[in-house]
């Protein structure tokens, strides 16, 4: 605990800053201002943490957070600056998963409900929505110890006609073992999303039960003999591979493929390209030129619109061909996560429901071995396999939703909530690098699965303008992906940076208002029950008596919307500490009503003071 | 009738009708004097094209054998393609379009030809009197009077007949002050701040010229602005090298020794020709679909159109904070005092003062602070972003206005009575029109051309109920406060309403708009009936206690 720290403004340049007490605890760093106003930081958030010169009004102390969160501390004493930094650089660096918050948090819930929250998400049921098993496609048992792709899920759709043999022949001319296998299957089209890694073909090896495989997938669809292979990489990266033995499929060597490369750059483009974006947004004093200038730089919009139009590619390829597709990066965990999870966004509404969303998350990228604790650096390791793909993904998710109001079930709250929890450790969905290391490290029973209390307060993820009939089911949704659609997504990148976004919330404001719409609902059923009861009632003491204990108070629906629309769901960042039972004063909006009524030149003044003005 | 004689072919068959996001249309094309009007008769999609004349900024013509294509370009920035079988036709049509756009003479134009459909209800040429504003003035401070030392134009040819200035000040000091400002724009009222009794006013640079010279009046006008012992602030809207050579021209700034009371802030807004060339590049951008995303982001900055709006957002807030924070009393100006010093003043207001956020207080606003105040609409709206012809007096002043409006629309979405179509439709009247409303480049010239007798306003049409709903924001609650916009570059956006119309499709957007339309207006439907059922409730209740006793 040190006293009188001070929080400083980031974007503040007349040095704006509240006062108060700085705690650390197991899992929070905690800062208490003169208001009572909390910020609590998840020591599993902090990216980084730096101690700049000593000033004359104390020591600065910078904190990065995973989720974009920057705070800027003032210590008074160098020790104490010294202690804390010491303290939150152990904190912040695990070295064991058991370590990790997940395995401590205990939300309350009995051993049942646990299990019942794993089962919430139940992948076989979603190949059986897809329509497999079927004629053509089967679960195939021979990846059922991990034997031959340790990480793939156990459980694996293939083409009936690939026997055992060809899936090994091939699993073992394919980077780390990861075959083809299905990923997404299109009943109406019998088309189908497979994805594996790159062939060790070198310059000239070829495989005959690779060939055999392909060729198995291209006639387990009858419609369309010809499937395509998108390769995701740029062509120059997947040349320079081959000199490693890896490389990209020969035309010449598989019959019925048409072999495309899409070009998404790899994940240290990625991550050298958002952390560019994030030190031009961070500036201050950002003139617009500066701005738009560095967002080009960073080339993170690029890549974005890159990740989508590779994903466009694949559902036309599908829904306008109907024509199977095998994806794959390099070792087919990240780009090619993205692109078939994409795909299947674009041709299926059901992943744009809540439910739905999370299916695809636990099937493409936690099943299909997305890299999560090294992409998102969950234990201390290897900086150069940080990378923000997930987030990416999230973000053309993001794009979408903006696109098409309409057609996704639940809102911006609910990706950036997942991307707070891929990052929290608080739960055991995002643990560990594949499912063979989730089931050793026990999570099912050791930790909680975070859907389960994503759908409790499902509530506030819900879009209010979502129409379930927007597409009709499998019907292709066709996003415009010319460049000045894409737009630097304030939301993720500036959360906590509560003077850059609007004063006033129009979406918000929907929100809440379409909220009360159900509850009015509710009250005139009650009211009109409640009169045709007294209307064929005698007994009227009998009905008065209920109506005193049973009436709702009419005052609060009647309170002016005006205050309303401050205050509900900015569900973005408390939401499940709420449940925890620790913190809500974190929900920014709260602190913007307070802002706002006392009208505070909030970003002018900090940027123009008057103080400053020259003649 | 002198249209017949530009009109070579007044009509042609079998037109191809092309627009963006749109199935080609096949009809019959149509020139009459103010419109060019393909109709398609075809049973199941019967369709009209009505388009002004006046909105066309450019047309382009080639051909391929005999089918010419004419590529119309319209100031409202959409674009259009005609197919037109037949050289010659197409020839006659593409010179009359020529001719018909660009109409010297004013009196030629729609509104002096335009017969309404509708029934008057208020005429707009009066809604918005000077003398009504000074009554509500009058009734919170008199310090200030009306004055009519204009009332024949000749003090001043660009200000309207009445204006507002100091009580203290007589017409004969008016009459000397107008003669050290250029154009004899003197300082007058553009704003008065009810809650701490500021003012900020606006005029035209003083005539100091290279020996300092100084006009007592002019001094003793804007010092009776200030309260004892308080300092005022002068924003400039040039940088100051700019106002300092604008000595050598005769022009100049307030010097510090003559208004020891008065601390100057150059606020430099840009002007004329970079603005317009700002606008033609960022529709350039707008309109390429093939830009890749760096391509897309270096035209979109190397357009500056961003930045001329952070600048003057920058500059309003400065002015409004000068008189709210500070509770210092504002003059602004630049050089004339008729673009960008309307730019801060109406803005400062609109941030500033919760009636300028409703419909008829927005309109009561560019009445006042842009067409009586003497903007150059006609000048400036002459051409939009598609004009070859660069003169230098055509630039998008009122748009950049009307840009700024929306963005700090964006950030406070509930405190604005109108929505972004009033916005829209305003940018539209402005560059074409109907109405008589924007013609002319002050009121001097409206009334020689007798616009309020001889053409319709603007005003007499949206304000009718049946219009006004469409331009009504359903999220508008009244707002007392005074609204601090972010002018951070994240928090700024491009104004897609305007810039992307017509580039990309927009009815999902149009869609989910309509639903929240209808979740606010289920809202207020859900509550009259909650109320009216607890009413009837109540009175049940009181029935039957009445029946027990």
């Amino acid at each position: 605990q040190v006293e009188q720290v001070k929080l400083l403004d980031r974007f503040s340049t007349s040095n704006k800053s509240l006062t108060g007490t700085l705690y650390l605890t197991a899992t929070h760093l905690l800062f208490i201002d003169s208001s009572q106003r909390e910020t609590w930081i998840l020591h599993h958030h902090i990216a980084a943490v730096e101690k700049l010169p000593l000033t004359t009004s104390g020591c600065p102390l910078v904190i990065q957070c995973k989720n974009f969160r920057i705070v800027h501390f003032v210590v008074p004493r160098e020790r104490d600056c010294h202690d804390i930094y010491n303290s939150l650089l152990q904190l912040s660096r695990t070295a064991k998963y058991e370590e990790l918050y997940a395995f401590s948090y205990n939300p309350k819930q009995n051993e049942s409900e646990q299990v019942k929250g794993w089962q919430l998400i139940d992948l076989a049921e979603e190949y059986k929505r897809m329509g497999v098993p079927n004629a053509y496609w089967q679960l195939s048992d021979a990846n059922r110890d991990y034997k031959i792709c340790e990480t793939y899920p156990r459980e694996l759709y293939v083409p009936r006609t690939a026997s055992k043999p060809i899936i090994v022949g091939s699993s073992k001319f394919r980077s780390k073992g990861r075959f083809p296998v299905l990923s997404y299957y299109h009943k109406n089209k019998e088309a189908a999303i497979c994805r594996c890694s790159q062939p060790l073909s070198g310059f000239s090896a070829r495989c005959l039960e690779d060939e055999h495989m392909l060729q198995a997938i291209s006639k387990a669809n009858p419609s369309n003999r010809y499937m395509y292979v998108m390769d995701t990489r740029p062509k120059l990266n997947a040349m320079a591979n081959r000199a490693a033995g890896k490389g990209y499929e020969n035309e010449d060597n598989y019959s019925n493929i048409r072999f495309q490369f899409v070009g998404i750059e790899n994940i240290h483009v990625m991550r050298s390209s958002l952390q560019k974006l994030l030190e031009v947004s961070g500036t201050r004093g950002l003139s617009v030129n500066d701005f738009l200038s560095g967002l080009e730089n960073s080339g993170w919009l690029r890549h974005v619109k890159a990740v989508l139009d590779a994903a466009v590619f694949l559902a036309k390829a599908i829904a306008v061909e109907s024509a199977s597709v095998l994806v794959h990066c390099s070792d087919g965990w990240d780009r090619t996560s993205q692109v078939c999870s994409l795909g299947a966004l674009l041709l299926d509404s059901y992943y744009r429901t809540i439910k739905g969303f999370m299916v695809l998350i636990e099937k493409d990228w936690i099943s299909f071995g997305h890299k999560f604790s090294d992409r998102c650096c969950q234990l201390d390791g290897d900086p150069k396999e940080i990378s923000p793909v997930f987030t990416q993904f999230l973000e053309s998710v993001w794009n979408l939703t903006e696109q098409f109001p309409q057609a996704f079930e639940y809102n911006e709250a609910f990706l950036l909530q997942i991307h707070e929890h891929v990052h929290s450790c608080q739960f055991g969905n995002f643990l560990g690098n594949c499912q063979k290391e989730r089931e050793e490290l026990k999570l099912k029973e050791k930790t909680y699965s975070l859907w389960p209390f994503l759908l409790a307060e499902q509530k506030k993820y819900q879009n209010p303008l979502y129409n379930p009939d927007f597409s009709p089911e499998l019907t292709l949704l066709e996003p415009n992906t010319v460049s000045f659609n894409f737009k630097f997504w304030r939301n993720m990148y500036h959360q906590f940076d509560r003077s850059m976004h609007p004063r006033q919330s129009m979406f918000n404001l929907i929100m809440s208002t379409s909220e009360q719409n159900k509850q009015l609902e509710e009250d005139i059923k009650e009211l009109e029950a409640k009169i045709k009861q007294r209307n064929g009632q005698s007994d009227v003491v009998l009905v008065k008596e209920q109506e005193q204990t049973a009436h709702p108070p009419a005052v609060a629906l009647k309170t002016p919307p005006c205050f309303q629309k401050e205050q509900p769901p900015m569900p973005v960042n408390d939401a499940v500490r709420t449940i925890e039972g620790s913190n809500t004063a974190d929900n920014r909006y709260s602190e913007l009503v307070s802002e706002f009524s006392k009208a505070e030149p909030a970003v002018v003044s900090l940027e123009y003071g008057v103080a400053r003005m020259t003649c | 009738m002198e249209f017949a004689e530009l009109i070579k072919t007044p009509r042609a068959d079998n037109v191809v009708l092309h627009r963006p996001f749109h199935p080609a249309v096949e009809g019959t094309l149509c020139l009459t004097g103010h419109h060019l009007i393909v109709s398609s008769r075809r049973q199941d999609n019967a369709e009209e094209l009505w388009l002004l004349h006046s909105n066309i900024d450019s047309i382009e013509k080639r051909f391929v054998g005999s089918l010419g294509t004419i590529v119309i370009k319209c100031k409202d920035l959409r674009i259009i393609q005609l197919d037109i079988p037949g050289m010659e036709e197409c020839l006659n049509i593409a010179s009359s379009i020529e001719a018909l756009s660009t109409l010297d003479s004013v009196t030629l134009m729609y509104p002096f030809f335009y017969r309404p459909m509708f029934e008057v209800l208020e005429d707009g040429w009066s809604s918005f009197l000077l003398e009504q504003e000074f009554e509500l003035l009058s009734s919170v401070t008199n310090e200030w009077r009306l004055s009519c030392v204009n009332k024949e134009f000749s003090v001043c040819p660009s200000y309207p007949p009445v204006v507002i200035v100091p009580k203290c000040i007589d017409d004969e000091a008016l009459r000397k002050v107008a003669l050290f400002r250029q154009g004899g724009r003197f300082p007058v009222l553009s704003y008065y701040h009810k809650k701490n009794g500021m003012a900020m006013m606006r005029s035209s640079q003083p005539l100091t010229g290279t020996n300092g010279r100084r006009c007592k009046e002019d001094e003793k006008l804007i010092n009776a602005t200030l309260r004892s012992g308080r300092r005022g602030f002068v924003i400039d809207t040039r940088p100051l090298n700019v106002a300092q050579q604008a000595r050598a021209k005769g022009g100049g700034f307030e010097q510090e020794v003559h208004y020891p009371q008065w601390r100057r802030i150059h606020k430099y807004i840009e002007r004329f020709n970079i603005l317009q060339e700002s606008f033609i590049k960022l529709v350039e951008a707008c309109n390429d679909q093939s830009h890749n995303m760096d391509r897309w982001l270096s035209k979109l900055e190397a357009s500056n159109w961003l930045t001329h709006i952070k600048e003057l957002l920058t500059a309003a807030c400065l002015a409004a904070q000068c008189i709210d924070r500070e509770g210092a009393s504002v003059l602004v100006h630049g050089s004339e005092g008729t673009d960008s010093t309307l730019q801060v003043t109406s803005l400062a207001q609109i941030i500033l003062d919760p009636r300028c956020r409703t419909i008829r207080g927005f309109e009561a606003l560019v009445v006042r602070e842009w067409l009586q105040a003497g903007h150059p609409f006609q000048q400036r709206c002459a051409q939009s972003a598609y004009s070859n012809s660069k003169q230098k007096w055509e630039a998008p002043v009122f748009l950049l206005f009307l840009e700024c409006v929306w963005q700090i629309h964006r950030q406070f979405p509930c405190s604005f009575e109108f929505n972004e179509q009033f916005l829209i439709l305003l940018f539209e009247h402005a560059y074409a029109s109907q109405f008589g409303t924007f013609l002319g480049n002050n009121e001097n010239e409206r009334a020689k051309l007798k616009l309020p007798q001889k053409t319709m306003s603007l005003w007499s049409w949206v304000n009718r109920p049946e219009e006004l709903s469409r331009f009504q924001n359903p999220l508008y609650e009244a707002n007392s406060l005074v609204i601090w916009p972010s002018v951070a570059p994240q928090s700024l956006q491009l104004w897609e309403g305007v810039f992307l119309r017509w580039n990309r499709p927009s009815r999902f957007l149009e869609e989910a708009e309509e639903e929240r339309i209808n979740i606010i207006k289920y809202n207020k439907e859900l509550q009259a009936k909650v109320n009216a059922l607890r009413r009837q409730l109540a009175e049940m209740e009181t029935d039957e206690e009445v029946q027990e006793e």
